[in-house]
């Protein structure tokens, strides 16, 4: 039997923990709140974990990793001011900085370039389809409504190719990850995806066996990676701190360990002109 | 097959039993194993209809959203901790919609999103008509016709609210290595039971042919000879089988017996005959003979008789005398009325017979029981006596020993009489009591004939027997049938 004591402190612990969770992100003083989204390989808790371990040493602050499967939900933490960092998608970065919410914090880059593409998938049994007009009647996975890979590039080629995004495709739905999209395509539910390049090629490198059972019939032209963006309401001091963690990266032997994980080389400052296509894109598809 | 039914029972009762055991073992494991297949379909199902329910009610929300890929997910989870084994994985789950086209599947190249269910082929398209019928929230299963396909089909709904079904596949063929281990299962304790059953039966069935058998070929051999009784021990219990053995032990016993009795009157009969030509004759001799030893008697008397005549005529006399003592021996006749046994008349023979026995310096052990006269005649009594007490004292060796007892019963007389001489052979047994019949030097051969003849008149009876190591002449007198 356990003694009624401990239970008591085990209960009182535990309240205490869940005040600590329940108070707002402005209400304490040093917590970094960091927003990560499916534009990157995003479920691999351990190497997670382990990163954010490393943020909190480097900054010397405590950092919590918000994870959230749709864009929006992280577009509208980050209007909310609950977060103070986010890593998304091209097409959110744009859109937000339209809007003046964030300013582009770092960018990664892979085998020193800052640039991805859109890879359209079908699955491996679909040997003969060679372009996206040849799913016209079939069924469609889209990752989300504010990816650019995953939804804004397959729907501006389809526009580019004078068909009507909207009624192109028998049937879409949205699968709210890259992952997911890949692994609809390879399960055959869908007959086709847009996905990102970096998270089809690190997919490829730790499972496989998914990435096996999809064929990639084109690849778009390149793209400003997925950046790191800091919101307005951060201050200066703090948006320098985390831009040197995160470019410091990759010179010291732990930090280049988890850059390998993330399948990356580093982080760069970048320069906002890499996102000039896909503004153009979004401008061409309504100007959301 | 008739060859079969011929068999002996040595084979036959064991192979018959083996045959039930073979049976039995087998209708009994074929049954705990339909049973077992049938629990196992059964568990399926309960297990399906659980599932059916659960994922019906998550899938509702999400289909009325129209959430393609969470409705993936959700019917996908069954599949991420699967193992092949197991009889409860299902194959396939497939969630229509309403319009009967297929929602989404864990099969996609199989049941593609989107396709019309009702003509994936002609068991669905039968299937397919039957899933509007299912209006509750309970599910149904059904087996698809041409496949080897259970399905078991869930309504998603929320009160009135249709909008789709879930269907569950379960193939046939993963309950097989299950049924088939259950099988093996049930083999091998079918074989063990088999291993223990079959060599107890063949035991059994042997140890109780074996005695059958015996009885038979002893019966067989009646046609021939006689058999010998059955061992007792050969089988010691009292059933129906022991019965038998009693029965045939009484058969043969009454066998033998009529055998001995047939034997008894064959010689009974042909000394009766012996006796009648041998009395015959003595008579026919006796008359003339009377009458020659008269007429030498009264030549003898003659004054002027020749000196040489007269030693002739003695030596004819001598001669006659012989021959009519022989006669004599020859007639014998008890009807002549004599007085009734003494006890002196027994103890009397005692005193007689000191000097023979002193000769040979024989043993004697005598008893005799009579206290009071009784009625039977004297004289052959005596006689009797004397004939078999000469005849034992001949017979026994030197330094030998003689018994004799004489016995007064409530039914007549009982004398015995043994020596420890050789014993009788069978050929001597059989020719006893005829006359001249004797095997020994001395003695014309008359004394047990008569004493037989004189038994015989008295309506007694004479037997002789070997016991261990001395011949026993036991002789019965009867005393209400006088002569």
């Amino acid at each position: 039997m356990i003694p009624h004591r401990v239970f008591n402190i085990f209960w009182m612990l535990a309240f205490a923990l869940l005040m600590a969770a329940a108070t707002p992100a402005g209400a304490r003083d040093s917590a970094i709140r960091v927003g990560l989204t499916p534009a990157f390989l995003n479920d691999q808790y351990g190497l997670l974990d382990d990163w954010r371990a490393y943020l909190e040493r480097k900054l010397g602050r405590r950092v919590e990793f918000v994870e959230r499967d749709r864009y929006r939900e992280t577009m509208d933490l980050l209007g909310l001011g609950k977060l103070d960092f986010a890593w998304v998608c091209d097409y959110p970065y744009v859109y937000l900085k339209k809007q003046k919410q964030v300013r582009l914090l770092a960018v990664p880059y892979s085998r020193g370039r800052s640039l991805y593409r859109a890879y359209l998938i079908v699955p491996a049994r679909d040997t003969h389809t060679r372009s996206i007009l040849q799913l016209k009647g079939k069924v469609f996975a889209y990752a989300d409504p504010y990816s650019n890979s995953g939804y804004l590039t397959p729907r501006y080629q389809l526009h580019e190719m004078g068909e009507d995004p909207d009624k192109f495709f028998k049937r879409t739905f949205f699968t709210w990850s890259h992952r997911n999209a890949i692994e609809a395509v390879a399960a055959g539910i869908a007959q086709g995806a847009s996905v990102d390049s970096f998270v089809w090629d690190s997919l490829a490198k730790v499972r496989p066996q998914i990435t096996a059972h999809t064929r990639i019939v084109s690849r778009s032209p390149e793209y400003g990676f997925p950046p790191f963006v800091a919101n307005r309401t951060v201050s200066d001091q703090d948006f320098a701190a985390m831009r040197e963690v995160l470019l410091d990266m990759n010179h010291n032997a732990e930090g280049v360990a988890l850059l390998r994980r993330l399948n990356l080389d580093g982080f760069k400052e970048g320069k906002p002109g890499i996102y000039q296509a896909v503004a153009e894109m979004m401008n061409a598809m309504g100007g959301r | 097959m008739r060859s079969l039914y011929d068999l002996s029972l040595r084979f036959k009762i064991p192979l018959w039993g083996s045959v039930l055991i073979l049976v039995t073992a087998g209708s009994v494991g074929l049954a705990l194993m339909f049973h077992a297949y049938d629990d196992l379909r059964q568990d399926v199902l309960i297990s399906a209809d659980s599932l059916g329910r659960t994922l019906s009610k998550t899938l509702f929300p999400v289909m009325l959203h129209d959430d393609v890929w969470h409705a993936y997910e959700i019917i996908n989870a069954p599949f991420h901790s699967a193992t092949p084994a197991n009889p409860m994985q299902a194959s396939a789950l497939v969630l229509l919609n309403e319009q009967g086209r297929v929602y989404v599947s864990t099969q996609a190249y199989v049941y593609p999103v989107l396709a019309d269910f009702g003509k994936l082929g002609p068991g669905y398209e039968r299937l397919a008509k039957k899933l509007p019928g299912i209006r509750d929230h309970s599910s149904r299963n059904f087996e698809l016709e041409g496949s080897n396909q259970i399905v078991v089909a869930t309504p998603i709904a929320e009160g009135q609210e249709r909008l789709g079904t879930l269907l569950i596949f379960y193939s046939k063929s993963v309950f097989v290595p299950r049924f088939l281990a259950i099988a093996s299962r049930a083999g091998g304790i079918t074989l063990l039971v088999l291993t223990i059953l079959l060599p107890i039966n063949w035991y059994w069935g042997r140890h109780l042919a074996l005695p059958l058998m015996k009885l038979s070929s002893r019966m067989g051999e009646i046609g021939t000879h006689i058999p010998e009784p059955p061992d007792p021990a050969a089988y010691v219990h009292r059933d129906e089988v022991g019965e038998l053995f009693v029965a045939f032990g009484k058969m043969v016993e009454a066998l033998r017996e009529g055998e001995r009795m047939k034997d008894e009157m064959v010689r009974s009969q042909r000394l009766a005959a012996v006796g009648r030509l041998a009395v015959g004759i003595a008579h026919e001799v006796n008359n003339p003979l009377a009458g020659m030893l008269t007429a030498v008697d009264t030549l003898k008397q003659r004054p002027d008789i020749d000196p040489r005549v007269i030693k002739t005529v003695g030596l004819l006399e001598r001669g006659l005398m012989q021959i009519r003592d022989t006669v004599q021996a020859l007639l014998v006749d008890s009807r002549v009325v004599d007085r009734a046994l003494a006890p002196n008349d027994i103890e009397d023979m005692r005193t007689l017979f000191q000097s023979h026995l002193l000769e040979k310096q024989l043993d004697l052990e005598w008893h005799s029981g009579l206290t009071q006269e009784i009625p039977l005649p004297a004289t052959y009594v005596r006689q009797v006596v004397i004939n078999l007490l000469l005849n034992a004292i001949q017979a026994a060796p030197g330094g030998g020993q003689i018994e004799c007892r004489v016995e007064p019963e409530a039914e007549g007389l009982n004398i015995m009489v043994a020596n420890t001489g050789a014993l009788l052979t069978a050929e001597q047994m059989a020719r006893l009591f005829e006359p001249f019949a004797t095997a020994k030097e001395m003695g014309h051969g008359l004394g047990l004939w008569v004493t037989y003849q004189i038994v015989q008149q008295l309506r007694g009876s004479i037997t002789a027997e070997n016991g261990s190591d001395t011949v026993r002449f036991v002789v019965q007198l009867p005393l209400e049938h006088r002569p």
